[in-house]
């Protein structure tokens, strides 16, 4: 058979032990459970020394013959088996397929093993926690919704891609971006600079940014996708290369540096592979208005949801520093967000010739 | 709200046994003026008494003229039967009347022949005219004793509306014994001297060989549904079990009710008055009619409970020689005679006189006419309202029947689509039926104490729902009875029971312990079902996750072992065999709840009524009626043999529960072919089920 003679992966091994338990607890009479960290800020710590989110100790029960869990952990079991197909078959494949793989109707029954994906998405979420698998190892991705451009020549499936050579559009960063799927060959670059928003890497590319300082320009559209954090935390593990990280000055593009940063509460465990701690906050700063002389009808008015998640911000142990502090409260006391695109205001290209050339030069920036 | 209507103290009862008498109303009058009007009375013609009076006797209109003299005929023939020890059969028979052309249909028509025969000791020849074509004339009248006849205006007076309205004469048929020969009269009053003038007589063959057929043409009105003839004979049956009743309907149909219950009610024992429970008036007809030659002879002798010596301190109270003569005692001196009789400490009335319908045959009778899946009744001790001992009874029918719970079940497992709705049937609101001394009561349901007492018990403490100042909510038959020599009804036309605290507060207490049951039952079988619908759960699930572990396992699971494991575990984690029980599955009885019948798609458990088989004579005697529901009835009777001598003892031992079921589901086909039971709702639905629970 050819099955036997593939290697069975240490992901597939986990995937069934989830069969595993099942069949002991039966066997023991006693009800099937699952260990599932909790995913949730009360479970997770700062380590201050590596600068990581870690996810804590506290587990929680789900078991089958609880009415209430009994579907949960039914749909969990469905959910590592298509997992565990996708592992033989050597396939990866999005979140979306898997729910739809997993769907059917139960047996003698008018009843839906899953209704939306929304059920799915978390038991995925739950499975790389219990069984501490990557999402990339589990073969699931998430959309290609990064680009990169630079110095940086890259193998993707035999092909080799300069991405100083593809023009201002750059290279698309594929949601997997693990060594066995993409090779780092070389790069020449001084750092990595990740963008929030597809907007200013557009501008920066158009104006080959990259070029005048030698540097690798990436972005995620908003919050980075796991490739691009990945591609980021490789090229700053494996090319030491410092990373530089630029948002809009409002609560959610701190919150977008602090998962690049340390990692996120709900992905904790990954935080160990993600997460970059020594990523520099370049801007923009609640101080920057005033420095780069940004006139006040360029802000935009702090809501409600705002001024709360800011608030919140300033309550996370990863926000304890005084620097950072500071950086809020000056926020919420300004009242104002502004955009990257305010900086058009001054002129267009006031992003690429000023202001970053001034940042880099005067190494302001928070950490 | 009712509290404060109830009486208190001892108000003026609505009617008395002794004073049916046209002139009598009830509105409070002079002491004297009854004897006088009693004399005066003589003069008016009695067709003058009944034109004022239609309202009064139930003639008000078309409709419910023709269910009063349906009502008279069928109470007499009970009565009749009851006193003299026979298992009453009787036979209804409702015809149109062509009024010269051809018959219209049953809804259109305005004129009915009734016919009501029975099975009864029948009536001496000489008796007859008088007993139907006299008006007050009866056997009823001048004695305390419980008895249908009490609300009874007399079978003459349904003759005389038959008379004024049609101009026929009543026709009856009497048969005393196999013996005598069977008499055919032909009855009218004469208005003027209101005496029976008659227009045939003979001698007939007659197949039946004993009992009474009386005949009355009527102008009428037959509408089906609330206080219609239908619905007075089923509820007379439910409180009458132990009659077998053929009812033949204008629209040519023939519906058999069988005899579920055999025992004929035990004779009630006639008793004197308690002084607490007379007033004035009687008092003072009572001391004119007395044979006692002095007044504490009188008071000893004919009221129950007052000693000789007793009776000599009342007269000594009230100022009064003991040695007076009765008829001498009048006006005011009577008055406080009458009130030292109110205030003298007198001891509790028998309570022996009373009969009342027993707890095992009220099951009996709902059980018979009611589609339900639980059943119970109470029977409260004998109770004393203004020196009137009285009884009161109540029952419960709740359900749709099995066979409405399996599909509403059913109907419950496709799952709703977004925006679609759960049937509700929160706004289908109980079913009371009243009764006093086992006949129906139709009319007037919210003045009565019956029906207040339903409306103030807090039936959500049973769990069932209620709004504020509402029936409960429910596929659900509330019975009650009251037995009493005297009941007292809130107005002449005696179609409500008027409230006094001690009534109140006996059918309170009746209808909290069925409550009680119910609410035990209603529990017991919510935790089943969840419990069921939580195995359902799990055993739905254990396919899918089994599939998927055996393919985990790259399909070399032994599929079948982790099933049965998993399977064994979700029916111990799921109450075990006992949800089975408690969900009648396994055969066990009602435990617990006592003179209850659970009835489950499997079979019935409790203290199941059988239909009792009748002797070939009596189906001769009502021959019209349907050989094969008969033979049923024997068939299933036999089948009920072995549970005949203790079917309680029986129901409760286990390891039987295979036998017991076998003779439900006979009971149950006698039921089917004999009757279509109503349901208690026919137009409840499914009762919305909490869907089943998700993730
Ligand atoms: N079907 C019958 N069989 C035997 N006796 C009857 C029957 N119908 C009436 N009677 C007798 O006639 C009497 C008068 O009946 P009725 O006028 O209805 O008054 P009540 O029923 O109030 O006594 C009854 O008390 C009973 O003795
Ligand atoms: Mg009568």
């Amino acid at each position: 058979m050819a099955a036997k003679a593939r290697k069975i992966t240490t992901v597939e091994k986990k995937l069934i032990g989830v069969a595993d338990i099942v069949i002991d607890a039966a066997q023991r009479r006693r009800d099937p459970t699952f260990a599932i960290p909790v995913r949730s800020l009360s479970n997770v710590t700062f380590d201050e020394k590596k600068g990581l989110i870690e996810l804590g100790r506290r587990k929680q029960a789900r078991s089958f013959f609880n009415v209430g869990m009994a579907k949960k952990f039914m749909q969990t079991v469905l959910v590592a088996d298509a997992l565990c197909e996708l592992q033989r078959a050597n396939l990866t494949t999005s979140l979306r397929e898997i729910y739809y793989r997993s769907k059917h109707t139960i047996k003698n029954s008018h009843e839906n093993t899953l209704d939306t994906q929304d059920e799915s998405d978390p038991l995925i979420e739950d499975l790389e926690v219990t069984l501490a698998a990557l999402r990339e190892e589990l073969h699931v991705r998430a959309e290609n919704a990064g680009s990169v451009v630079g110095p940086l020549v890259l193998v993707d499936d035999g092909d080799t891609v300069d991405c100083a050579r593809l023009g201002k559009g750059g290279y698309s960063v594929p949601s997997i971006v693990e060594p066995e799927y993409l090779d780092i060959r070389r790069c020449t670059a001084d750092f990595v600079l990740l963008v929030e928003k597809g907007t200013q890497w557009n501008r920066l590319s158009e104006d080959k940014f990259w070029r005048t300082h030698n540097c690798v320009l990436l972005t995620g559209n908003g919050q980075p996708p796991r490739g691009v954090r990945r591609l980021a935390r490789r090229l700053h593990d494996e090319k030491k290369l410092p990373v530089y990280v630029l948002v809009d000055n409002d609560p959610w593009g701190y919150y977008i540096y602090s998962v690049i940063k340390q990692g996120s509460i709900n992905l904790a465990f990954e935080s160990e592979r993600m997460a970059i701690p020594k990523a520099k906050f370049m801007g923009l700063s609640s101080a920057d208005p005033e420095a780069y002389e940004l006139p006040r009808n360029v802000g935009i008015k702090l809501n409600d949801k705002d001024v709360a998640r800011a608030k919140e911000l300033l309550g996370y142990t990863w926000f304890q520093k005084k620097d950072w502090q500071t950086e809020i409260k000056r926020m919420l006391s300004s009242g104002l967000k502004y955009e990257l695109d305010a900086l058009a205001n001054k002129d267009f290209q006031y992003l690429t010739k000023k202001y970053l050339p001034h940042k880099l030069k005067e190494k302001d920036w928070l950490d | 709200m009712a509290k404060s209507s109830r009486k208190k103290g001892r108000p003026e009862p609505a009617a008395q046994p002794a004073t049916p008498k046209p002139a009598v109303s009830a509105a409070p009058k002079p002491p004297v003026s009854a004897v006088e009007m009693g004399a005066r009375q003589r003069e008016i013609s009695v067709s003058e008494f009944f034109t004022k009076n239609r309202h009064l006797l139930g003639f008000d209109n078309p409709r419910k003229a023709l269910l009063t003299c349906v009502k008279e005929a069928v109470d007499n023939a009970l009565d009749a039967c009851e006193e003299a020890g026979i298992l009453p059969d009787v036979v209804v028979k409702l015809e149109v009347a062509a009024n010269g052309g051809p018959p219209p249909p049953a809804s259109q028509a305005s004129r009915f022949r009734i016919t009501v025969t029975d099975n009864g000791p029948g009536i001496v020849r000489q008796q007859i005219p008088p007993i139907f074509a006299k008006l007050l004339y009866g056997s009823k009248f001048h004695r305390l004793r419980m008895s249908r006849g009490q609300q009874g205006i007399g079978i003459s007076a349904a003759g005389m509306y038959g008379q004024l309205t049609t101009g026929k004469p009543v026709q009856i048929i009497s048969r005393t014994g196999a013996r005598s020969p069977a008499h055919f009269f032909e009855v009218q009053i004469d208005t003027k001297k209101n005496e029976p003038l008659i227009l045939e007589k003979k001698q007939i063959e007659w197949e039946a060989p004993r009992g009474t057929q009386v005949t009355i043409e009527v102008e009428g009105r037959y509408q089906k549904g609330r206080a219609s003839v239908d619905e007075y004979l089923e509820q007379t049956i439910i409180a009458n079990p132990h009659v077998k009743l053929t009812y033949l309907t204008p629209e040519g149909e023939t519906k058999v009710l069988p005899r579920t219950y055999d025992q004929v009610p035990e004779s009630p024992r006639e008793i004197k008055p308690h002084p607490y429970g007379i007033e004035l008036g009687m008092l003072l007809k009572m001391l004119q009619d007395t044979k006692s030659h002095w007044l504490s002879g009188f008071l000893a002798g004919d009221f129950s409970r007052v000693s000789p010596h007793l009776a000599e301190e009342i007269c000594k109270t009230a100022g009064l020689s003991p040695r007076a003569r009765p008829r001498d005692v009048l006006g005011q001196t009577a008055e406080n005679l009458y009130k030292t009789i109110q205030s003298t400490k007198i001891m509790a009335p028998p309570t022996n006189c009373l009969s009342p319908i027993g707890e095992q045959a009220i099951l009996s009778g709902l059980y018979q006419q009611i589609k339900g899946e639980f059943y119970t009744a109470v029977s409260r001790p004998p109770a004393v309202y203004r020196g009137n001992p009285f009884v009161i009874e109540a029952g419960l029918a709740y359900g749709r029947g099995p066979e409405q719970a399996q599909e509403d079940q059913q109907k419950q497992a496709v799952p709703l689509a977004e925006g679609e709705e759960a049937d509700g049937n929160e706004h289908e609101l109980a079913r009371v039926i009243r009764y006093a001394n086992r006949v129906p009561l139709l009319y007037q349901q919210s003045a009565c104490a019956i029906f207040k007492a339903v409306l103030d018990t807090t039936w959500r403490n049973y769990g069932v729902t209620q709004s504020r100042g509402a029936l409960p909510a429910g596929p659900m038959v509330i019975f009650v009875h009251m037995a009493s020599v005297w009941v007292p009804f809130t107005s002449e036309s005696k179609e409500a029971i008027a409230e006094y605290d001690e009534i109140h507060k006996e059918i309170t207490l009746a209808l909290r312990e069925c409550g009680r049951r119910l609410g035990a039952f209603l529990r017991r079988r919510e935790r089943a079902y969840s419990e069921q619908s939580r195995r359902d759960i799990f055993a739905l699930y254990i396919e899918e996750v089994v599939e998927s572990c055996n393919r985990l396992k790259g399909g070399r699971l032994p599929v079948a072992k982790l099933k049965e494991q998993l399977h064994k575990m979700a029916l111990k984690r799921t109450g075990g065999e006992k949800t089975d029980q408690v969900l009648g599955k396994n055969g066990s009885g009602p435990e617990g709840l006592p003179h209850s019948i659970i009835v489950t798609p499997d079979g019935v458990e409790g203290e199941v009524p059988k239909i009792i088989a009748e002797p070939s004579t009596t189906v001769a005697a009502n021959g019209n009626g349907h050989p094969a529901a008969d033979d049923k009835g024997a068939e299933a009777a036999k089948g009920a043999e072995s549970a005949k001598a203790a079917p309680r003892a029986e129901a409760k031992a286990r390891g039987h529960g295979k036998a017991r079921r076998e003779h439900a589901g006979r009971v149950a086909q006698g039921r089917k072919t004999d009757r279509r039971p109503r349901s208690a709702h026919p137009t409840a639905r499914s009762k919305a089920r909490a869907r089943r629970g998700k993730g």
